[in-house]
């Protein structure tokens, strides 16, 4: 059962025209036109099959069904667009700003980079997040802090993603929250995470680094029940 | 929250593990999922109606009815399903609730009993979706329109006893149908201003010559007349004001209200006219100040409830009508400036400045065309046509807002006042409900009796009598059985209540004797109360049969009694008074302790007196005369 592209057309508009009226087709060809605009964005989309998607997680049936209902209760079209994914995100956080860690997420789970995370990506992710093993745990979040995907943190993408994180705090924190908190934080990690002081970390020094330290390992394992 | 969102809840926290290389202290333990059950399929069954659905979707509303522990209430263990005895077609919308996290109001719907039906579910109406709300707000705020109308009516129907005579004043002014002196006034005041206005208005028309003279107006011809009447209704409605001033609670919002500043405009001019001397400089202004006296005829707008719908209208429309104004006047200048200017060239034109175009403009606009100032120039025609076009657009759009308010307005007003008159119908239905059922109570108790004497004698034709009556009906009846027998009194019907209040009252007897009956002989009498309905008609005499019968009855034991002293063993002649066709009325058993001799002849005037005094006196002296050594069988 390959994913069915469904459009919704503008079709339907177009047989819905009963009368001539001047200002009556000046709104509907308005209508249309923005209409024909979306045709290519409004997309419907279907996953694969149970079996396929339990063979390529480590999720079983009855879980992928709760997942997926969840989803397609969000998202009745069935793919999640950055915006759906800010708003969905930055409910679990009030206090704060989420959508700038929303969107680095979401880059992590768009791993094809269309803008849209279909119920395929979102699964996977889950899998690897909650069922897998420790290495593609840690690899998952080199790939979220690598914002261009170069293969190489560098400590600009670094202080951007903590920031992000310090954002979704709020204003109201204590101790206050200051300007170069984040960057103090980051040139912290980067001590930790840069073996050879070169500015960068590559995924070896990452992992390397994480699996010598006991507080990070011990809190990967914390979610591993959350389903 | 959303409820939808709570399913993502696991993604949001897998996703936390972004966090956890940065962080540089340990991170708090997870909370366990201590029972960590399979999510599993609830079946909800709505009288009959099935709806099923996750158990994890009510769980999202743990403060409601289904999302707590309060279903197991209603837990069905055999069927193992939920069962509510309650409206299914709402409880789809409730249970959209759960699933969107979305509550909708079905426009079909009635307010209250949606209302009720969300006050069972434990839902709070504030979170209905705002596509629905509105509606709702609508909704609701008609049904306490219609609550308050009905209390509002009803506190003006209850005598209020401790009234004070300032409040009842109040109330009379504000509702002149509350008393007689108060419909009185009103017609009063209504005559008086109306005699007012016509004399203002007559006041002025000429009357014929005085020989010698110019024609006069009736008003300076008779002055003194109308000076009279002017001073007579000046009286009157200063009289009225002072009182409408002492009655009002609150003095001060009264003196600001639209009416009383009417008053107060309305008499003020006589009164200056009085002060003022007929000096010939102030007369002007005395002249300026009788046209005030026309406004009088807005203390009509007490008496006439369309004239206040108008007032109404015209004011919750004043957006419309400043709108109205704003666009008229626009226009005005602007076609006042062409038409000038059109006509600026043409001689001898009356279009003499801007402002003097005005008057024509308006003219046009508003269609009215008096013709004393024309165009003469083509530009100016041209122009001038197209002002008469415009002016009927410009004013034909807001007119149709302010029609639909008025017409809201008023439809409401009918509403209310309908409301009001299908009270009274709806009040006198739930009245007759009522007695019909305290009359079917007494009924059941005459054949209650009398089926159990029946069943003692064995009768079986009549016993299939009990049998009409329900179970319900049975228990409801030894429920009012049981509180009679409590309070040693008796249920009896409206009638015969006050027949006895009237009758007790004309035999005088001493007040010791109560109509409900001292307790001994209370004892005695309650017992034996039970009548019979048959319709047998007594040949003696036309009284309502009911009481007829209970006459005769009495009449009859009486005349047994005087034949034979113990009735215990009358059970055969009562039996053969029923094959007469009259029923006996008591227990057998009853009858016999009721053998006491009661010299109280006004537990039997009840009796006797159930019939007018003239109609048959017989019995009734009868009775009297031999209570003493007869059993009193009944109070009623």
């Amino acid at each position: 059962m390959g994913a069915v592209m469904g459009t919704f057309s503008s079709l339907q508009t177009k047989q819905r025209r009963p009368s001539k009226d001047i200002a009556w087709w000046y709104y509907q060809y308005q209508r249309d036109k923005i209409e024909d605009e979306l045709e290519m964005t409004i997309v419907c989309h279907r996953p694969e099959g149970l079996e396929q998607l339990e063979a390529q997680t480590n999720f079983t049936k009855r879980e992928l069904q709760v997942l997926y209902r969840g989803f397609k209760n969000e998202c009745p079209s069935g793919v999640v667009n950055e915006e759906t994914f800010k708003q969905i995100y930055a409910q679990f956080f009030p206090h704060g700003d989420a959508s700038t860690y929303a969107h680095y997420l979401f880059n992590a789970f768009d791993t094809t980079q269309t803008g849209s995370v279909k119920f395929e990506d979102f699964v996977t992710a889950l899998s690897i997040l909650l069922r897998g093993t420790v290495h593609e745990k840690l690899r998952w979040t080199f790939n979220l802090y690598d914002i261009n995907k170069d293969g190489y943190i560098n400590k600009e993408e670094m202080i951007d993603i903590v920031k992000a994180i310090y954002d979704m705090m709020g204003k109201y924190t204590y101790p206050v929250l200051k300007e170069d908190t984040p960057r103090q934080h980051v040139d912290v990690f980067f001590q930790k995470m840069d073996k050879n002081k070169d500015g960068i970390v590559t995924l070896d020094e990452f992992l390397e680094s994480c699996q010598e330290d006991d507080n990070i390992m011990r809190s990967l394992q914390l979610f591993q029940n959350v389903m | 929250m959303a409820a939808g969102v709570a399913a993502w809840l696991p993604f949001a926290r897998a996703a936390a593990i972004g966090w956890m290389p940065v962080a540089n202290c340990p991170m708090p333990l997870a909370p366990a999922d201590k029972n960590k059950r399979q999510d599993e399929l609830i079946i909800l069954n709505v009288s009959g109606r099935r709806f099923q659905t996750w158990r994890t979707t009510l769980e999202r509303y743990p403060d409601t009815l289904l999302g707590s522990t309060e279903k197991e209430f209603f837990f069905n263990e055999d069927t193992k399903e939920y069962f509510f005895d309650r409206d299914p077609e709402v409880f789809r919308c409730v249970l959209n609730f759960y699933r969107t996290g979305k509550l909708h109001y079905p426009r079909y719907e009635c307010i209250s009993a949606y209302d009720d039906e969300l006050a069972f579910y434990g839902i709070l109406p504030e979170i209905i979706g705002d596509c629905c709300y509105e509606e709702y707000k609508d909704r609701k705020r008609e049904n306490a329109e219609r609550l308050m109308d009905d209390n509002d009516s009803e506190n003006n129907q209850e005598s209020m006893p401790s009234l004070s005579f300032r409040q009842t004043m109040w109330r009379a002014f504000e509702n002149p149908h509350t008393s007689t002196l108060a419909l009185v006034f009103y017609y009063v005041t209504g005559f008086f201003i109306a005699v007012s206005v016509i004399t203002n208005v007559v006041e002025t028309v000429p009357c014929g010559t005085v020989p010698g003279s110019k024609e006069l107006p009736c008003g300076e011809r008779y002055s003194v007349a109308f000076f009279c009447l002017d001073t007579a209704c000046v009286m009157i409605f200063t009289v009225e004001y002072l009182l409408r001033l002492f009655a009002p609670p609150s003095r001060y919002r009264f003196i600001r209200s639209v009416m009383s500043i009417i008053d107060v405009v309305a008499i003020m001019p006589y009164y200056i006219g009085l002060v003022m001397t007929d000096n010939e400089d102030v007369s002007g202004a005395f002249v300026t100040l009788r046209v005030f006296r026309v406004f009088r005829i807005f203390k009509f707008s007490r008496h006439s409830q369309g004239l206040r719908i108008l007032g109404y209208t015209l004011k919750s429309c004043a957006s419309e009508l400043g709108f109205l104004l704003f666009s008229l006047t626009m226009a005005i200048i602007i076609f006042a400036t062409v038409m000038f200017y059109a006509e600026k060239g043409s001689s001898a034109s009356k279009f003499t400045s801007i402002p003097a175009s005005f008057w024509y403009t308006i003219v046009t606009m508003t269609t009215l065309g008096y013709g004393d100032m024309v165009p003469k120039t083509i530009a100016g025609k041209i122009f001038g046509s197209i002002c008469s076009l415009s002016g009927v657009l410009v004013i034909a759009l807001p007119v149709p807002v302010i029609v639909s308010n008025f017409s809201r307005i008023y439809h409401q007003n009918q509403r209310a006042d309908k409301r009001r008159a299908q009270k009274k119908a709806r009040l006198a239905r739930i009245r007759v409900a009522k007695t019909g059922s305290s009359n079917a109570y007494l009924h059941s108790k005459r054949n209650g009796l009398l089926n159990e004497a029946l069943e003692l004698t064995g009768t079986p034709e009549d016993e299939h009598m009990g049998k009409t009556t329900s179970l319900i009906e049975s228990q409801h009846h030894h429920l009012l059985h049981c509180l009679e027998k409590t309070t040693n009194h008796e249920f009896i019907d409206e009638q015969m209540f006050e027949q006895n209040c009237m009758e007790s009252s004309m035999q005088n007897y001493p007040s010791t004797r109560s109509p409900s009956l001292s307790s001994h002989p209370g004892l005695t009498t309650t017992c034996c109360s039970r009548r019979s309905k048959k319709t047998t008609h007594l040949p003696n005499s036309n009284l309502p049969a009911t009481r007829l019968r209970s006459m005769q009855e009495l009449s009859t034991i009486h005349i047994q009694g005087s034949e034979q002293p113990s009735l215990t063993t009358s059970r055969s002649s009562l039996n053969l008074k029923a094959d007469d066709g009259l029923r006996p009325n008591c227990k057998t058993s009853q009858i016999t302790t009721a053998i006491i001799s009661i010299p109280t002849p006004p537990a039997l005037t009840p009796e006797g007196e159930s019939r007018p005094p003239p109609a048959s006196p017989g019995p009734n002296t009868n009775i009297p005369s031999i209570a003493s050594n007869v059993v009193k069988v009944s109070a009623l």
